[in-house]
């Protein structure tokens, strides 16, 4: 059995059935409770836990992140929302430097079970210090987990799982597709584990990775592709850190060729990894040198045109395809 | 010629409502305690300078030598629910919260005994059981880390007050205030206690900070503060009772101001260049917090002079177990490399 949800209403979901769950758990952020959270993803749950367990931070995210951390060293069960990801860097020491590390520094006494969740990469139109993708930045560090979903349904499972997680984990969302909707299992408890990719388009020519509102532009891409003859495989990464190189190895050991799309700038970025996890796991099996699709090299420019031109999209992801397919 | 000891008037906040002081008698026994407690911390700090000396301690090791009367006397009002947190000038606060010696002196020299397996050193170290949770290395990230622990003591309703301490460094740091707001916003039992010794690295207070009035940091946001003599362990208690209980009652948090001292450099590498040999000479002879003390509980002969004498045979007993045992335990295994990372 499915139900109809938004993406946005799925992470509400997910996040209300924790709370009822588990006492420990709480949301805290700017906007979460009295204004539902900025994108409305918030909706309902101060109505239903009150003042404690919803709570509304000054505009101070190097501290309430600090503050989230210090609550998860004693035991509770911090979900810190970052109004965007873009605001997460005036966190992030605390995210890497407390969150991430203090497990290892304490000789495994010290964990962290917090989620620090948001909007991540570009939304539409406002500029290059709200639009930027941080999934390799915190999926470079050891001790995060990264998370990124597409659909509502992993949104869902996938959040659920991550409250549960005794680790710190990245919660990469996308404001542009927190209206979508999706089919969502009506079933109780619905998880989804972290570290798993999904195969979201089997195919047989070409494997294409890509997370988040990526996936969207990947599956486009694979229909116009279809129409030309080239079968292309769709992974969704879902989980960035672990990665789940299992599913990417095996895909691309059958395809031969592979193209990986993010939002991120290519340096450094996600696709890098799987490039370079790719030379070194099934060189042999490389029909064509890998591509990456990301956002081009530059802050994100206002201008509509500009902007279309820096993000990657239905059509960079369909010529990449067709470059490794030779076509 | 040592200060005479005495309780010396604390200033506070022109608002602050005067809580009054119980003067509890304290009995020989607890005296001589507190007298072992910051002995302790001071033969502990000297032998791991030694031992950093000989190559057996690395990297960065910051002594509290010259601060012993802050934790030893803050000590005496925390109870067994409360935590404590600090920076990287640690030792001595692990020590007076019951960190075992050993464990301690084991973490410095890199040691899977040590309290981190000998994968964070002097600065990160931490105890659950005992409530200390560390230990933190970036200025002032622990005054965050603290509100959210005193957070999670109001979240569950368990009477606990969170330490936090930092040091006139740390107070500089935007995300102290940003925790200030919070703390107060939401009367979360918290004590700030900032252990003024004088310098912030090479920095001395009047070169870093427009103002060293600490205490009064927290009055924007409604929070009271008192500037006490840190080298004064009397002084040290009664600010400590004044505070924890002000905060333990849900008025929210405090914030303590020690005026205190570090004899040594800020770290081991650190020649302190930047003060005369004089300044120092003059704190430690005049008005040093073990010695002053000392010299109170034989003058008033509340404690007799063997007992005194026993108490130094077996700190310096403790500490040497310690240092044998941190160079004789075994370094971690190879293995530990990987493990640890996540739960």
């Amino acid at each position: 059995m499915t139900q109809t949800l938004t993406v946005r209403e799925a992470l509400r979901d997910a996040m209300a059935e924790e709370m009822r769950r588990d006492e420990s758990v709480f949301l805290i952020g700017e906007e979460v409770a009295q204004y539902h959270g900025a994108y409305k993803v918030s909706q309902g749950l101060w109505e239903e836990f009150g003042d404690k367990r919803v709570v509304d931070t000054p505009i101070t995210e190097h501290g309430f992140a600090g503050l989230g951390v210090g609550a998860a060293f004693v035991g509770l069960k911090p979900i810190i929302e970052f109004m965007t990801f873009n605001f997460s860097m005036q966190a992030i020491d605390q995210i890497i430097n407390s969150a991430a590390k203090t497990l290892y520094m304490s000789g495994g006494q010290m964990g962290c079970p917090i989620v620090f969740r948001g909007p991540n990469g570009a939304a539409a139109r406002v500029g290059a210090q709200h639009s930027q993708c941080f999934a390799s930045w915190y999926a470079h560090c050891p001790g995060l987990k990264v998370v990124s979903p597409y659909s509502a349904a992993d949104a869902k499972g996938l959040l659920k799982s991550a409250i549960r997680d005794p680790n710190p984990v990245i919660f990469l969302e996308n404001e542009l597709i927190y209206g979508r909707s999706f089919e969502v299992p009506t079933e109780d408890d619905y998880l989804v584990p972290l570290g798993k990719a999904a195969i979201v388009r089997p195919g047989k020519d070409v494997t294409i990775t890509a997370f988040s509102i990526t996936v969207e532009h990947a599956l486009a891409a694979a229909e116009q592709l279809a129409e030309q003859g080239i079968d292309a495989e769709v992974i969704d990464l879902r989980t960035i850190r672990p990665l789940d190189r299992d599913t990417i190895v095996q895909s691309v050991k059958s395809t031969n060729r592979l193209v990986s799309v993010e939002e991120g700038w290519p340096f450094a970025g996600i696709g890098s990894e799987i490039c370079t996890m790719i030379c070194e796991e099934a060189f042999d099996y490389l029909d064509a040198s890998p591509v990456r699709i990301t956002a081009e090299d530059v802050p994100l420019p206002y201008a509509a045109n500009l902007e279309k031109l820096a993000l990657p999209s239905v059509e960079k992801i369909v010529n990449a395809v067709k470059t490794v397919c030779y076509k | 010629m040592v200060a005479q000891l005495r309780t010396v008037k604390t200033v506070e906040t022109p608002y602050l409502p005067e809580v009054p002081m119980s003067q509890k008698k304290q009995s020989a026994a607890e005296l001589t305690k507190i007298y072992e407690q910051m002995l302790l911390i001071r033969r502990f700090e000297e032998r791991a300078g030694q031992l950093y000396g000989m190559g057996l301690i690395g990297g960065f090791c910051h002594l509290y030598i010259g601060q012993e009367a802050v934790i030893v006397g803050l000590q005496k009002y925390i109870q067994s629910q409360d935590t404590v947190i600090t920076g990287y000038r640690d030792h001595g606060h692990m020590l007076a919260c019951g960190m075992d010696p050993k464990g301690v002196m084991a973490e410095l020299t890199g040691r899977h005994a040590g309290y981190s397996k000998g994968k964070g050193g002097s600065m990160h170290m931490f105890s659950r059981e005992k409530n200390f949770f560390g230990g933190h290395g970036i200025v002032g990230s622990q005054v965050s880390l603290g509100t959210g622990m005193a957070f999670g003591h109001k979240y569950k309703g368990d009477n606990g007050v969170c330490l936090t301490f930092m040091g006139d460094g740390g107070i500089n740091q935007g995300q102290v205030y940003e925790s200030f707001n919070m703390a107060a916003l939401w009367k979360l039992p918290v004590v700030y206690v900032v252990e003024d010794n004088g310098y912030a690295m090479g920095t001395s207070v009047a070169r870093g900070s427009a103002s060293g009035e600490f205490h009064k940091r927290g009055e924007p946001y409604g929070i009271p503060g008192r500037v006490v003599d840190g080298m004064d362990i009397f002084a040290v208690q009664e600010a400590a009772k004044w505070a924890m209980d002000y905060v333990r009652k849900g008025n929210g948090p405090a914030l303590l101001h020690f005026k205190t001292y570090r004899y040594r450099g800020h770290s081991m590498s650190d020649p302190a260049n930047y003060r005369t040999k004089e300044e120092v000479e003059k704190v430690r002879s005049e008005h040093d917090p073990i010695e002053m003390f000392r010299q109170h509980i034989l003058l008033k002969k509340i404690v007799t002079e063997d007992a005194v004498k026993a108490v130094e045979k077996q700190v310096k007993d403790i500490v040497a177990e310690a240092a044998v045992f941190a160079q004789s335990t075994p370094e971690p295994d190879p293995s530990e490399l990987y493990t640890d990372v996540l739960i």
